[in-house]
């Protein structure tokens, strides 16, 4: 069992240990801050700990000294000997690894000051980046296990449920289903058995919220699906999770442990009588496992893939019993929704979109990382405050929220405050809060085959729209951006997405389209350049660039033609080359190779 | 539960789908992987294909009617343009990844697939030039070929073997656009559980699954002119062949499929029903003796004996229950016991040797063309029965000879393997070859006659069944399954010693072998399963005489060749035994 001690320490060194900084070496750093700190004799003066994400991924890894409030970035594990020297013992800032505004290009150090955090209020991850995500002693100091002594020992389940309806909570999974009703159903079932089960299959590309809770604060969910459980009358909780997730199945098994251990799960729980324990189920990392009742056929041993409801999971779920799902960020909500109250947690947001969520920002932006913002805040001030805006000072084109099949939207939805209804209103969706960043340079055409890639690779194949239907739209994608298209095409490409998302099984095969489906509408105009003129306007679809020599700028060098693997280039020494087109594979050789920018891309 | 259906109201029981509902008032959905055999309690209803779905008034998207409930107050259009399009795109999409060779696959002209292309009216499949295809490797087995770049992912074949059937050799593979059903890690169907039963083939759609066409093989023997090709005929053909020529789902066409046989060439046209009451003579004395060891208390006899008729659940308990392997009844199936006899008595009474003789079965079946060749059934590499081949390959066979079933006469079999009782014809029927049994084995039991021969307690749809016959005052308590899900509940009570039957007769498919993977395509239609169970009955009660130990001609064949029921003879020629299939096959990649 750990043992929680209470030791006064001068300062803390808190390292980041997220997947991001980790695969970046933050535990080396580790290692050499506490090497340092012992060979100058200061391991009891000066703390070094492991923490969850602090959401600057792009940055990481990620050093922040306590109380002196000051962030370092991109740390190697040589930096650490000079934190130890000359921030520890000399108390001098080091320059050199303090972040950079990318707006005003100041320097700033106090993670109060950033941008980032400014903007931003942690209910999910408040604790991700403050304690160690192994130690239950240091979640217990941030009121772990508070809100579940509360339940068990003064509210009735009926109690809690009423409290969770009122705070107006909806699932943070994508669908924003109401999470509180959710729990009444479940209650409602009668059943002699019932399971409480934590979806963690987050399946999305670049979306890692789930993913961060779960290694920079695990209580938080653990604790959620123990009240769930006493609410719903089950004594039995499920996680699933993605085997590819082994930081994050690691920090939980290690949780469900020390939970054990001092009786917060298992029999009798405070003494109340109430019973719940939690086990770990592995998925194989299917993105359509996300869905509830996939997910369910997937811990029960059978094919990953969905079937029509209702039946709900809460009336007939795992093993045919009511089975309660929810995210893990539904439940990370729990708990302070319990202690500060319904009120508290309904005056954040928007009418019908209470709380906060969580974002994962990637693409084209500065701050590349996990952010937590009131719902409300517009696409605005998330990417060009907290976000830091684009990069390269390029110009914003669109945003794609809600994961692979959410939709594109532009600069006119920048003001939208986010909430469920608004991004479902202007065309894309929630989703598990994935958000990816596009500028100038991005084709549009290409970004939504880029998508239909992933979700005709995930489709589970069960239904005929998903299984054909996401395949011939990426083939007719495929054929535009080889300048093969014509106007007709994108009829049919419109007629075949309404379609799938009308007729799919279930919401991959429902919302796959919607990446086609907005950018016909918000960028015809890139996909008309495509079918009529054949241009890629972004300069991306290779099938549509052509290679051309300025004869102003030719000075006859021949490097160009000697560089150039398919003997495309001819011309005599000191005169203007040509570039022959139909032998030109556009391979970008002998733009390289030109001294003269005398070669360009049309 | 009141609602509105294309304007018209209706009001249906809680749970009733949107396509039930619209059935009862006259409306059909087209569908490609819905299938219900309601009499069967069996239902495939993966709500996969999409074709089905209708516009309900309120709901975002459009629902699926097969796996969508009646509500009170819907307002339901099953034919709006937005329902129109829809399907004619998501038809579109199916076809867009399906051969277009419909002229030369052996499904044409019955295929569901190509029917609905027909009743929604496709004229082009737009995009077919930048469409890639599914593809997958071709499986040919002893009895079911696979072809599953026509598979169109509707899940029957997989609903049949998995929860009807429970030998779970077929299931869903991969993802997205090559999602397919298959044997795990893409097996030869020869390697995984399958036992042939073609209950897959028998739901198919398309022609992903069909059987193995033997018939080549008999044109061959047929005109080679050193061969006599004489042919037997299952109990189970005569009742559904005729379907195939557009008659009434239960006429009888025995007379007919005689005189069709004949102008095909064969030289004797003989009837399995023969076969049939020879088995019950085997059978049935073997029953009886493990019977009355049993009751004087010795342990070496094992009840309840297990019928042994049929080669799917032959292949059955051989994988999953190949403990159980010394508890069925030894005795051939009536197939090769015809087979053994005509290879050995028949053959010396026309004086030629038994290659030159050549055995054809037309059977209800496609496990009866694996059973054939089996090797315990061949001598020195000859079989007891050279080819068999289905209903349905009959049928084929009988047109691509110019033959106008409809108006041909009636005619007999040959005589002496074409006599039979009624008791050989209702080994068609689940609850048939027991019923058979029962008859014989109660009056040489008892040594009592008969009153009535019809044992109604034994007939029946339901999956599992049991009667208790009073045998003069010893209850004999009878279990009857079909089906191999309902057989298993079964075989797991004599597994564990539960079993407080003293005989089980188990039949593969579905209703017997009128069910059987080798006969006439009933798309779903549980009614023609009936209708053909019905017309077996009929038959038997045409008959003079019903019992097995009455035919003459068996009694002759005992007294010429073979002596007593069980003897060393009899032994030798009409009886086998099982393997372990676990061990037989060992999967080599």
């Amino acid at each position: 069992m750990e043992e929680i001690k209470m030791v006064k320490y001068r300062k803390q060194i808190l390292v980041c240990s997220g997947a991001g900084c980790d695969s970046r070496h933050s535990e080396e750093i580790l290692d050499n801050l506490k090497l340092e700190l012992e060979a100058l004799a200061l391991e009891n003066d000066i703390q070094v700990i492991k923490t969850g994400c602090f959401g600057l991924c792009g940055l990481g890894p990620v050093v922040k000294i306590m109380p002196d409030d000051i962030i370092y970035t991109k740390v190697t594990p040589e930096d650490a000997v000079e934190i130890i020297s000359e921030h520890i013992v000399k108390g001098k800032k080091i320059e050199r690894l303090v972040y950079k505004d990318p707006l005003t290009q100041k320097l700033v150090s106090a993670s109060s000051e950033m941008a980032s955090f400014k903007k931003q209020l942690r209910i999910v991850l408040r604790n991700c980046g403050i304690i160690d995500p192994e130690s239950i002693g240091e979640a217990i100091a941030r009121d772990a296990y508070l809100a579940l002594g509360k339940v068990l020992k003064e509210m009735k389940p009926v109690d809690v449920i009423k409290l969770i309806q009122d705070s107006g909570l909806r699932g943070r999974g994508g669908a924003g289903f109401p999470t509180g009703l959710k729990w009444k159903l479940a209650f409602e079932n009668k059943s002699d058995e019932k399971y409480v089960v934590c979806n963690a299959d987050e399946g999305d590309p670049g979306a890692f919220m789930d993913r961060s809770v779960l290694e920079g604060d695990p209580h938080s969910v653990l604790e959620a699906m123990a009240i769930c459980g006493y609410c719903i009358g089950s004594s039995r909780g499920l996680i699933y999770i993605r085997a590819e997730y082994p930081l994050a199945v690691a920090r939980l098994i290690t949780a469900i442990k020390q939970a054990r251990d001092i009786g917060l799960l298992g029999n009798d729980i405070f003494g109340s009588g109430f019973n719940f324990d939690i086990e770990i189920k592995y998925g194989a990392g299917a993105f359509v496992c996300g869905e509830e009742t996939a997910l369910i056929h997937s811990m029960e041993g059978l094919r990953g893939e969905p079937t029509v409801k209702p039946p709900f999971p809460v009336e007939s779920g795992f093993r045919g019993k009511p089975t309660n799902v929810n995210n893990v960020e539904t439940f990370a909500c729990i708990s302070p929704i319990i202690l500060k109250g319904a009120s508290w947690f309904s005056s954040i947001g928007t009418e019908k979109s209470k709380g906060t969520k969580v974002f994962a920002l990637a693409g084209k932006i500065n701050n590349v990382g996990l952010i937590e913002v009131p719902m409300g805040t517009t696409l605005r001030e998330v990417i060009f405050e907290i976000g830091g805006g684009i990069q390269y000072g390029k110009k914003f084109k669109a945003v794609q929220t809600g994961g692979p099949s959410g939709g594109c939207l532009t600069e006119k939805h920048l003001d939208t405050p986010i909430d469920f209804d608004n991004l479902v209103a202007a065309g894309s969706m929630m989703g598990s809060g994935g958000m990816i960043v596009m500028d100038e340079d991005d084709c549009m055409v290409s970004i939504s085959k880029y998508y239909l890639d992933f979700t005709m690779d995930e489709s589970c194949g069960k239904c005929s729209p998903c299984r054909i239907g996401n395949t011939r739209l990426h083939e007719l994608l495929e054929h535009i951006c080889k300048g093969n298209g014509t106007m007709a095409d994108l009829d049919r490409l419109r007629n075949m997405s309404l379609v799938i998302k009308d007729t799919a099984l279930c919401g991959l095969g429902q919302s796959s389209p919607n990446p086609v489906l907005s950018t016909l509408e918000n960028f015809m105009d890139e996909y008309v350049a495509h079918v009529v003129d054949k241009k890629c306007p972004a300069g991306k679809c290779r099938d549509l660039m052509q290679y051309f020599i300025i004869s102003d700028n030719c000075v006859g060098c021949t490097a160009c033609a000697r560089v150039c693997p398919v003997n495309a280039i001819t011309g005599e020494r000191k005169e203007p080359h040509l570039i022959n087109p139909s032998i030109c594979i556009k391979c970008g050789a002998c733009i390289e190779k030109c001294k003269f920018d005398a070669i360009i891309i049309k | 539960m009141k609602l509105t259906i294309d304007n018209k109201i209706i009001e249906v029981p809680k749970g009733t789908t949107l396509f039930k509902a619209a059935r009862e008032l006259g409306i059909e959905i087209p569908t490609l992987c819905y299938m219900e055999l309601h009499d069967l309690n069996i239902e495939n209803k993966p709500a996969g294909c999409r074709i089905c779905v209708v516009e309900v008034q309120g709901r975002r998207n459009l629902a699926p009617s097969c796996a969508t409930n009646c509500e009170n107050g819907m307002v339901v259009k099953t034919h709006s343009t937005r329902v129109l399009n829809a399907r004619r795109t998501v038809m579109e999409f199916i076809l867009s990844d399906h051969p277009k060779e419909c002229l030369i696959c052996p499904k044409s002209g019955s295929c569901d697939l190509q029917n609905m292309a027909i009743r929604l009216g496709i004229r082009e499949i737009p995009g077919t030039e930048i469409a890639k295809m599914s593809t997958y490797r071709k499986d040919t087995s002893p009895s079911i070929i696979r072809d599953l770049d026509k598979c169109i992912m509707c899940r029957r074949c997989e609903t049949m073997c998995n929860d009807v059937q429970t030998v779970g050799a077929l299931s869903a593979i991969n993802r997205g656009f090559m999602a397919v059903v298959s044997p795990a890690f893409e097996q030869n169907l020869e390697h995984s559980t399958c036992t042939y039963c073609g209950q897959c083939v028998a739901v198919c759609p398309t022609g992903a699954l069909t059987e193995v066409d033997h018939t080549p093989d008999i044109l061959r023997a047929l005109a080679d002119p050193t061969k006599t090709v004489i042919v037997q005929t299952a109990p189970a053909v005569r009742a559904a062949l005729g379907e195939e020529f557009g008659m009434e789902p239960g006429t009888l066409v025995t007379g007919k499929m005689v005189a069709a046989l004949r102008v095909l060439g064969f030289k004797y046209v003989f009837d399995t029903d023969f076969a049939a009451d020879l088995t019950i003579m085997e059978e049935g004395s073997e029953f009886l003796d493990r019977l009355s060891r049993h009751l004087k208390g010795d342990e070496s006899a094992k009840l309840p004996i297990l019928t042994s008729c049929c080669p799917g659940w032959v292949n059955f308990f051989e994988s999953y229950f190949p403990d159980l392997k010394d508890i069925p009844s030894t005795a051939k199936s009536p197939q090769q016991m015809f087979g053994a006899i005509a290879k050995t008595y028949f053959a010396e009474k026309i004086g030629i040797g038994r290659k030159d003789l050549v055995v054809v079965s037309i059977m209800p079946c496609l496990a009866k063309k694996y059973e054939c060749q089996r090797e315990e059934f061949s001598t020195d590499g000859n079989r007891d029965v050279d080819y068999s081949i289905s209903t349905r390959e009959l049928a084929a066979f009988i047109k691509q000879a110019n033959i106008d079933l409809n108006n041909l006469e009636s005619e007999e079999f040959d005589s002496p393997m074409g006599e039979s009782t009624g008791a050989g014809v209702i080994f068609g029927n689940t609850g048939g070859v027991i019923e058979a049994a029962v008859r014989t084995a109660y009056e040489l039991n008892t040594g009592k006659k008969l009153e009535k021969v019809d044992f109604m307690e034994l007939r029946g749809l339901e999956g599992v069944r049991e009667a208790t016959i009073d045998f003069n005052g010893t209850p004999i308590r009878i279990g009857i399954a079909h089906g191999l899900g309902n057989a298993r509940k079964l075989l797991n009570d004599v597994r564990a010693g539960k079993s407080k039957f003293h005989a089980i007769e188990i039949m593969a498919c579905p209703g017997g072998c009128i069910g059987g993977g080798g006969q006439p395509l009933h798309h779903g239609n549980s009614d023609i399963i009936k209708a053909r169970a019905a017309a077996i009955y009929r038959e038997d009660k045409k008959k003079i005489l019903r019992k097995s130990h009455e035919n003459p001609f068996i009694i002759k064949l005992y007294k010429e060749f073979l002596g007593k029921p069980n003897s060393e003879k009899a032994h030798h020629l009409l009886h086998t035994h099982y393997f372990d299939k676990k061990k037989k096959f060992i999967v080599k990649q």
